[in-house]
């Protein structure tokens, strides 16, 4: 026999498993179905390969490519920007630095994390821009570089701390090895320490994607809002997630078009983040058996 | 000749005084086992030979150790180099989660040698002086973990043997291993004393007498007695080595 509070608690717990489930399920639904409404109006072929994205104005056109490259773009440029910089604050917290810094940095690094999206893209805007407008002057005062570059900044923590965890986790018996055999510090960290971690930090990237691919304040604030088939960083672009916000805060009617084109372009972003997760989801696990 | 030699060495953690006033003097091409109750301090004693202590905080050593009349500690010696004289083979076998041919090739590639033939002859002739070649001679791309824990302890051999050391320190090599796998590990000691000076701290009496041609009995961080195996097992000097050696304590 069960005494009755644990029956209510064990209740309550599946009630809230099931909300999380249906909302999940609810979203998906909507995406679906709206976007359905879209693609009846839009040929698949013209939203794959058109290469311009107007639905807002006279001449409209309807392919994500741009949208696309936008987000491909910046994600780019904050990738290459937090791996490097995130890996090497990982390696030093885990293998330098002694353990007091280490309980002191890591958590203010997470920090970093809890700023708001918004104070970032303030930031792009007012002080990155102008600055590398400097040494750039083809920059725009929008672009997709600097959105990048503090989107970047913004991801190192969710890199540093998740990679730095699985160097931590290597066990000591490795260094020790590489140690005997003569291997300096520096040998011993980047030839057997990251190698050994490298599924972790793998997943650190791969949450690293989906986070900036998801991002939206930092771009719309600063990479501006005009979708451009382009690779070139000094550029504006829009990404995906910018536009939505741009037509969700317009005046575009409920059940139009326009309307149907956020979840279009909304379910696209979805299933990229989605192949990422799973993506990060299935090394974790292969990686979780190899040390078993 | 003498291969090495500590004079009156004393180590300390924090305040706790591991080893006290330690000489001894270990000769060229020989076995040496250190036996000894748990604690007594064999392993900290075999550690401050290659200098693995150095990244312990709270450690402190007093006297002097010299390898081949050389210093170690000297402020001019440079670790990399004396590890590399001075190779480590730990409890549990520890490859690296890389391929059996890489972890062989680790410590020469670390030591800068990039000539792609001589690292594929050292990698041969390490594998075949760990008595391991003929059962990875064909897998040297599969991981060295897929390999057992004995086949995966002599990779750890070969690997230390690969960057050409003159001493092999041995902590417990045997003691996570099956009765066979102990008994190849044994074997390998005594053919590798041909070339190298061994020293090896195990917990198994028998394996001391067998393989070893001196040992050293440590308790509690003294260096009671150090003799021939032969008459130290048969004939020992010491009350405390009679009792420890016969099972009455320990
Ligand atoms: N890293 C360390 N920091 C502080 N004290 C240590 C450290 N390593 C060992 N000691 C202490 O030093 C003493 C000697 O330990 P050591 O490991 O050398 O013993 P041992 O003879 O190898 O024992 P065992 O047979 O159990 O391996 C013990 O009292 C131990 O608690
Ligand atoms: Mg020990």
């Amino acid at each position: 026999m069960k005494r009755s509070g644990e029956v209510i608690i064990e209740k309550v717990l599946a009630l809230s498993g099931i909300i999380t489930i249906l909302t999940t399920l609810g979203i998906i639904w909507v995406l679906i179905s709206e976007s359905a409404g879209f693609f009846a109006d839009i040929p698949l072929t013209d939203f794959l390969f058109d290469t311009e994205w107007t639905p807002l104005f006279a001449e409209k056109h309807y392919g994500i490519l741009p949208l696309l490259s936008g987000t491909f773009l910046t994600t780019l440029i904050a990738i290459s920007t937090a791996l490097p910089m995130g890996i090497i604050i990982a390696v030093y917290l885990s293998e330098y630095a002694d353990k007091r810094f280490r309980r002191t940095v890591k958590p203010m690094l997470e920090i970093l994390a809890a700023v708001p999206t918004v104070v970032y893209g303030f930031f792009a805007l007012t002080v990155v821009t102008p600055f590398l407008q400097q040494f750039i002057p083809s920059l725009g005062s929008f672009n997709a570089l600097s959105a990048g570059l503090v989107m970047g900044i913004m991801i190192i923590p969710v890199i540093s701390s998740l990679s730095e965890d699985a160097l931590y986790a290597v066990p000591k018996s490795l260094r020790e090895a590489s140690y005997g055999m003569g291997a300096t510090k520096f040998q011993t960290s980047f030839k057997v320490v990251v190698p050994a971690a490298s599924s972790g930090i793998l997943v650190s990237v791969i949450l690293g994607i989906a986070r900036a691919i998801g991002e939206t304040m930092v771009v719309a604030i600063a990479a501006g809002q005009q979708p451009n088939l382009t690779l070139d960083p000094r550029q504006t672009v829009e990404t995906i997630t910018a536009y939505i916000v741009q037509v969700s805060l317009g005046d575009v009617q409920h059940g139009s078009l326009e309307y149907k084109t956020v979840f279009a372009a909304g379910i696209t972003l979805f299933v990229f983040t989605f192949l990422l997760n799973n993506v990060s989801f299935w090394i974790k696990k292969k990686y979780q058996e190899k040390y078993e | 000749m003498k291969h090495i030699e500590a004079k009156n060495v004393n180590v300390y953690y924090g305040e706790n005084h591991v080893l006290k006033d330690i000489d001894l003097t270990i000769k060229e091409n020989t076995v040496t086992a250190f036996i000894g109750p748990s604690g007594c301090g064999k392993s900290t004693f075999l550690r401050t030979l290659n200098r693995m202590n150095d990244y312990i905080d709270t450690f402190r050593k007093k006297g002097k150790i010299f390898i081949e009349g050389k210093d170690i500690y000297d402020k001019k010696v440079r670790v990399e180099e004396l590890r590399r004289k001075v190779g480590m083979v730990f409890q549990k076998p520890n490859p690296f989660p890389k391929s059996i041919f890489e972890n062989v090739a680790y410590g020469l590639k670390i030591h800068g040698i990039s000539n792609k033939m001589e690292i594929n002859e050292t990698v041969e002739k390490s594998l075949k002086q760990a008595a391991l070649w003929n059962e990875v001679k064909d897998k040297l791309d599969k991981p060295a973990l897929s390999l057992s824990g004995g086949q995966q302890q002599r990779l750890c051999i070969a690997r230390t043997l690969a960057v050409k050391p003159s001493i092999i320190l041995m902590d417990e090599p045997a003691s996570a291993l099956d009765p066979i796998s102990t008994a190849k590990i044994e074997e390998l000691i005594q053919e590798l004393k041909e070339k190298y000076t061994i020293v090896i701290v195990t917990h198994n009496m028998q394996q001391a007498a067998r393989i070893s041609d001196r040992t050293a009995f440590f308790y509690m961080g003294e260096l009671v007695e150090y003799d021939k195996t032969s008459v130290l097992f048969t004939n020992p000097s010491n009350k405390q080595t009679e009792n420890y050696i016969t099972g009455r304590f320990g």
